[in-house]
């Protein structure tokens, strides 16, 4: 095998993560050192992509903070990620949800998917 | 060259280097060479294309025809016999610094700005027409009435030996020879490259 592929493959670190997809609603907890105490920060928000795969899989989180949007982009395989839980499947029609960006108030709201 | 976390979290930019198998297809000594190495090789080579007087020595060292021969001395020459190969954790081990030797990309015919990092004019504007990367001035005129010899000018750029120093040891993969190691080096994918230990001061 290419040993580059080799590399990525062995590095990868599968989290044990709920299957998400653009849409969702996640809670990312996420590691944070200052000096030598960690604490774990929650960013809750709505998944709008995903890209990428293996080793440099990302995913984009988007959440309004005071009327401001916030987006963070988290390494899916970082060890600083401790756990994501999964709130609400959201109902889209697209990967890519950037039209969130131009939408304020109810009208970025992401309708829930109901499943039996 | 990848990325991977290291245990801080943080993505660190390195080269994966195979290094190795390297095997023992010569060994110098004193009494029959006058100083002590060890030659090995490296890459398979086909058997069409070695030479007869190559094929029988790696014939004498008992090994199929390799790509590339190197000498290094510092090894204990009575350690290895001919045809032995050696592991990257006899040499390395991780957190250790490296250097690496290579020949670069070549760049092909370069002006100063590329080759030498002159900083070029600056300014677009001003009257500066076409002389945004221009050298500038290449030395005084009526003394010395000549431009001084290796004055740095455009020219071919690249192709030439390079030593990148101090990169880190991110991890090694001993059973797969893969050697990790923080930063770049030089040359193209695949190219063949010198790794050797940092001098110590």
């Amino acid at each position: 095998m290419d040993a580059i592929q080799f590399v990525q493959q062995e590095m990868l670190t599968k989290g044990n993560f709920p299957d998400f997809k653009a849409g969702d609603n996640v809670v990312v907890n996420y590691k944070i050192t200052e000096g030598d105490k960690t604490r774990i920060q929650a960013f809750r928000g709505d998944v709008i992509q995903i890209s990428g795969h293996g080793l440099g899989k990302t995913f984009t989180v988007r959440k309004m903070s005071n009327g401001v949007g916030v987006e963070r982009i988290f390494p899916m395989s970082s060890p600083n990620i401790d756990s994501i839980e999964l709130t609400k499947r959201g109902k889209v029609r697209r990967a890519r949800l950037f039209y969130l960006r131009a939408l304020v108030g109810k009208k970025a709201r992401i309708k829930e998917l109901k499943t039996n | 060259m990848t990325s991977v976390f290291d245990a801080a979290g943080n993505s660190v930019g390195v080269t994966v280097i195979e290094l190795g198998p390297n095997v023992v297809t010569q060994v110098k000594s004193v009494d029959t060479d006058g100083y002590d190495s060890l030659q090995f090789g490296f890459g398979e080579k086909r058997e069409k294309s070695t030479t007869k007087p190559a094929m029988g020595h790696f014939a004498k060292a008992g090994t199929t025809p390799k790509l590339k021969l190197k000498e290094f001395r510092g090894f204990d020459a009575a350690s290895k016999g001919l045809g032995e190969s050696v592991n990257i954790t006899d040499v390395f081990s991780e957190g250790e610094t490296v250097n690496a030797v290579g020949t670069t990309k070549g760049k092909g015919f370069q002006g100063v700005v590329k080759r030498h990092g002159f900083g070029g004019v600056g300014q677009s504007t001003h009257g500066q027409h076409n002389r945004l990367r221009a050298p500038g001035s290449v030395g005084a005129s009526s003394y010395p009435s000549k431009v001084m010899k290796g004055m740095r000018m455009a020219g071919r750029d690249g192709g030439g030996q390079v030593t990148t120093k101090n990169l880190k040891i991110v991890k090694i993969f001993a059973e797969q020879n893969l050697l990790l190691v923080k930063g770049s080096i030089p040359g193209h994918k695949g190219a063949i490259v010198i790794i050797e230990k940092t001098s110590k001061l």
